[in-house]
């Protein structure tokens, strides 16, 4: 579980887990997390609303087709995506559900930019390979079906069922915070000097903005 | 080398850069609205404060309901705990709040322009995808998640890196019956829905110079559904006219002040951008969506697409699902898509242009099945009222509600049921996004009212008087 309300995030260095393929493109933020569970407080956990609507019919019964109610895709903790997985809105809850219910990393073709900043925020890591990639890691897992990727962040690489190894890239920042389990508020107190003597100077420049009505 | 827009506000807000590249920018503003619960949660259990709560600005729109405007009538707990808890943290931390019983009560992308909140030149930020609106006046604006909300918060800040700049081209007069909502949706249908992931949109041309501001920002809205981390239009002589003499924009020396440096913002000649579009005005026609992405926008007068002649196989079965989900067949004439009720709302198209223009279209006559329409803000509402067109829309059968988001976001009570479908001006047509099952056909304010009065998409070109 990613851990918000403190400072600390679960680390992310080498990851050797089942993956699970799930083989749609534009897998929306209304998809892995319906608007209506955003106001669940954090700590409740948000694992039961992953998919929800994918994963469950509207009595609460399983949906026997969606790929995490099949075993061994049960424990996944990694998902091997499409094309624009995580599109659409900002709420953080997307990746929270992801995070809650086990999932460490998404490799997908490309994200939505606000999903992916999100889940380097909850140290879930999203990762980028090229379609064909995609495909065939996902036709490997449908053939065997519990087979492991490998992921090492320091080395930025997925290696694949039958060892082929892929590399990525990553923001270095991100890649720092997510190997330390660090979020960046603390280092962002770090330059308070800095931060202050720029807001001095912007409101001399933008004074406008300060004298407004309340 | 000049620079552009973009580059201009970015170099303006930059605290600091680390040598990994990774840039401090300086948040100029930040709306919250009943979705910052869980970030003031976080601020609070690190016990940290604010750290500008003047340029913070509050507004309840997600959970609230469009059938009354008093906290006790949200009959979700969940909603209702959460405006609650808008109203005691902006007390708190001593935060501006336009609350549900306020006449500047909206949907925070209606009411920071409106109230004069957003302006050229600024970072602007809100923890909402379509914080991108904002961009219509000149500002950078941007949606982040709740941990960089809580960053905001805490330090007035964000980590950024610097994203590539696209400049969408739109040259030409745009035909009778077609808006911003069909310049946008054509773009997005042309460069896909995460065709501009990793660039900040410019939309520039002598199109969107002659757009009023109202339609810059439906066309701003959709920049995050093409994937763009922002959309932007260079401010002129229509964005200070429209500025001026609203509440929070700059007064008297202020204001030349504040114009001198607006003046100075558009892209510079020689900028380059790292991708160029362009698109004719003149080429256009009102768009539908047929499918489960903005990208799957056509003409109203085209028809729904055949996967058998799709040659990719992912496009081929993301078709045959989305298909199947929307309940419609390939090759039939979009015009021929029922529909079971009508939305006119939301960040997209819920300012008083919007309602004007699709209260010419149902004047003097009544809708055949259920439509609802929601004023953006407060204001607008009052707007419209003073100059009756809650009368029209009353007259011709539709419901006229309180502002919010309503139907657009599925999490008010305002939903569309499993399987019906809703032709609606919002920005979003995901599966289930105006509730499970629902399907979305997004369509600009004067075709939704087209549909109303039909009963199906309706070409309003072809509505006969």
């Amino acid at each position: 579980m990613c851990a918000n309300w403190g400072n600390k995030l679960q680390p992310f260095v080498v990851l050797e887990d089942i993956a699970a393929p799930l083989d749609q493109s534009n897998v929306d933020t209304d998809q892995i997390l319906p608007a209506r569970f955003m106001r669940r407080p954090r700590k409740g956990g948000y694992q039961d609303f992953l998919f929800r609507d994918l994963r469950f019919n509207e009595d609460g019964s399983e949906k026997p087709d969606f790929v995490l109610n099949q075993e061994p895709f049960r424990k996944a903790r990694i998902l091997v995506a499409e094309r624009n997985f995580g599109g659409g809105s900002s709420r953080e809850n997307a990746p929270w559900s992801l995070s809650d219910f086990g999932i460490r990393c998404v490799i997908a073709a490309d994200f939505g930019d606000i999903f992916y900043t999100n889940s380097m925020k909850c140290g879930l890591l999203p990762v980028q390979l090229d379609i064909g990639l995609c495909n065939k890691l996902r036709e490997q897992l449908h053939a065997r079906p519990g087979m492991r990727l490998r992921i090492d962040l320091p080395q930025q690489t997925v290696t694949g069922p039958d060892t082929a190894t892929y590399r990525f890239t990553i923001d270095p920042f991100r890649k720092r915070c997510l190997i330390d389990g660090l979020d960046d508020i603390g280092l962002t107190l770090s330059y308070d000097a800095e931060i202050t003597a720029f807001e001095l100077s912007y409101r001399h420049r933008f004074d406008w903005l300060f004298d407004s009505p309340r | 080398m000049g620079k552009t827009l973009y580059e201009k506000v970015w170099d303006s807000h930059a605290i600091l850069q680390r040598e990994d590249g990774q840039t401090l920018i300086h948040v100029a503003r930040h709306i919250a609205h009943d979705g910052s619960c869980h970030a003031f949660e976080f601020l609070q259990d690190r016990g940290l404060p604010v750290r500008r709560p003047d340029q913070v600005f509050a507004t309840p729109d997600h959970g609230v309901p469009s059938t009354s405007h008093k906290i006790a009538a949200i009959s979700d707990p969940e909603q209702r705990r959460s405006v609650e808890l808008l109203l005691q943290n902006t007390k708190k931390f001593g935060i501006v709040h336009f609350a549900l019983d306020d006449p500047r009560q909206g949907i925070v992308h209606v009411v920071g322009p409106e109230q004069g909140i957003t302006q050229p030149g600024m970072v602007l930020v809100c923890g909402d995808s379509h914080t991108s609106t904002h961009g219509a006046l000149g500002a950078l604006a941007f949606g982040l998640g709740a941990s960089d909300i809580l960053h905001v918060l805490a330090t007035q800040t964000i980590w950024q890196r610097r994203a590539k700049s696209m400049r969408i081209t739109v040259e030409g007069k745009l035909p009778l019956g077609v808006t911003a909502k069909d310049v946008i949706l054509t773009i997005i249908a042309n460069i896909g829905a995460n065709g501009a992931s990793g660039h900040v949109i410019e939309f520039a041309g002598s199109t969107i110079r002659s757009m009023s501001i109202e339609e810059r920002l439906t066309v701003c809205n959709m920049a995050i559904e093409a994937g763009a981390r922002a959309g932007m239009v260079a401010p002129d002589d229509t964005t200070y006219a429209y500025l001026a003499g609203r509440p929070f924009a700059p007064k008297g020396a202020q204001w030349d002040k504040a114009l001198a440096y607006w003046r100075t913002l558009p892209s510079d000649e020689d900028a380059i951008f790292d991708k160029e579009i362009t698109l004719d005005a003149s080429a256009l026609a009102p768009m539908v969506t047929w499918g489960n992405s903005p990208e799957d926008a056509r003409p109203v007068d085209g028809r729904v697409p055949d996967p058998a002649t799709e040659t990719n196989p992912e496009r081929r079965a993301y078709m045959l699902r989305t298909l199947d989900y929307m309940g419609i067949t390939p090759g039939m004439a979009l015009t021929d898509i029922k529909v079971d009720q009508v939305f006119i709302g939301s960040c997209a198209n819920a300012r008083i242009e919007d309602l004007r223009a699709a209260s010419r279209i149902i004047k003097g006559r009544h809708a055949v099945v259920p439509a609802l329409v929601v004023p953006g803000s407060t204001q607008v509402k009052l707007a419209a009222e003073a100059e009756g067109l809650d009368r029209i829309f009353r007259e011709a059968g539709f419901i006229w509600g309180e502002s919010g988001c309503s139907m657009c976001v599925g999490m008010n009570g305002d939903l569309v049921g499993s399987g019906k479908r809703c032709a609606s001006t919002s920005n979003r047509n995901f599966v289930g996004r105006q509730g499970r099952g629902s399907r979305t056909h997004l369509l600009s304010p004067e075709m939704a009212a087209a549909a109303a009065l039909t009963g199906h998409i309706t070409d309003v070109r072809k509505l006969g008087k």
